[in-house]
């Protein structure tokens, strides 16, 4: 785990690697917002480099994916639903159920409506 | 304005090399996942610029901030963020100074170059005002004549 964070803060040492421009436009859509400074811009810039940091990382830790050595989608979208943080990702990270699996307990759910 | 979807999403390249970088060496990402981590973090800039938005409004203020969008941080609770947030803002707050520096003597260099052009024609100004106040004073009436006016 030590290398791992020297790997993170010598990334960090360097700047940014996003670019300021498409921050810019994605900020400029949200309803409300007038002008953004230049010292903001570059902050929130770099907050969003750390956020995939942390996502990647806590996903890896938090998943399966350490013996398979890999980070899958079901990784991340568990990490959203079990951390409190990334609860703002549910809706654009749903886990995902086999369709035959969602059917099956779609008839379990109406057998037990039948009982009562 | 008209705004393509793929305009709000983040370079996939970039996004890639950060996953690579904060991951251990070899580990797999599957295309999946690197897509759905892009995704979170436009969603992020959203989440994030709409939080500092609200700070911003509450200070009765039109531009966003450094602080707001600190302030926004600690609000969604990534105070994890703030101090390397902090450090990097002190590198960059530096190299804009340094731009800035660079600018602001090239247009001293230039003005000290016009100074230097205008000092040779001002000398040539006083040698015929020199030579001017050798004449009658029927000149000096002229000239507080146009003053009044």
């Amino acid at each position: 785990m030590v290398n791992l964070k020297n790997k993170i803060e010598q990334s960090n040492k360097k700047n940014i690697s996003l670019p300021i421009s498409r921050v810019r436009l994605i900020m400029k859509s949200s309803p409300d917002v007038s002008s953004i400074n230049q010292d903001a811009l570059f902050l929130t810039t770099k907050a969003t480099e750390l956020f995939v940091q942390h996502l990647a990382v806590s996903s890896f830790n938090n998943g399966s994916g350490k013996e398979t050595n890999s980070l899958s989608y079901s990784d991340l979208a568990n990490t959203a639903e079990e951390t409190e943080t990334f609860h703002f990702l549910t809706d654009i990270l749903p886990k995902k159920i086999l369709a035959r699996d969602y059917l099956k307990s779609l008839e379990q759910m109406q057998e037990e409506e039948a009982d009562y | 304005m008209a705004e393509r979807p793929e305009d709000l999403n983040l370079p996939n390249a970039v996004i890639t090399r950060i996953i690579k970088e904060a991951l251990p060496d070899g580990v797999n990402v599957s295309k999946e996942a690197r897509r759905a981590i892009s995704q979170a973090a436009s969603v992020f800039v959203l989440y994030a610029t709409s939080c500092a938005n609200n700070f911003a409004m509450k200070a009765k203020r039109k531009t966003l901030n450094a602080g707001d969008v600190l302030a926004a941080m600690e609000e969604m609770e990534f105070e994890r963020f703030l101090e390397p947030l902090k450090e990097a803002l002190e590198v960059y707050k530096k190299g804009q100074k340094g731009k800035k520096e660079v600018s602001e003597q090239k247009r001293k260099d230039k003005e000290k170059k016009s100074d230097l052009e205008s000092d040779k024609t001002r000398e040539e100004e006083e040698e015929e005002e020199e030579r001017m106040e050798e004449e009658p004073d029927a000149e000096n009436e002229v000239e507080e004549e146009e003053v009044e006016n």
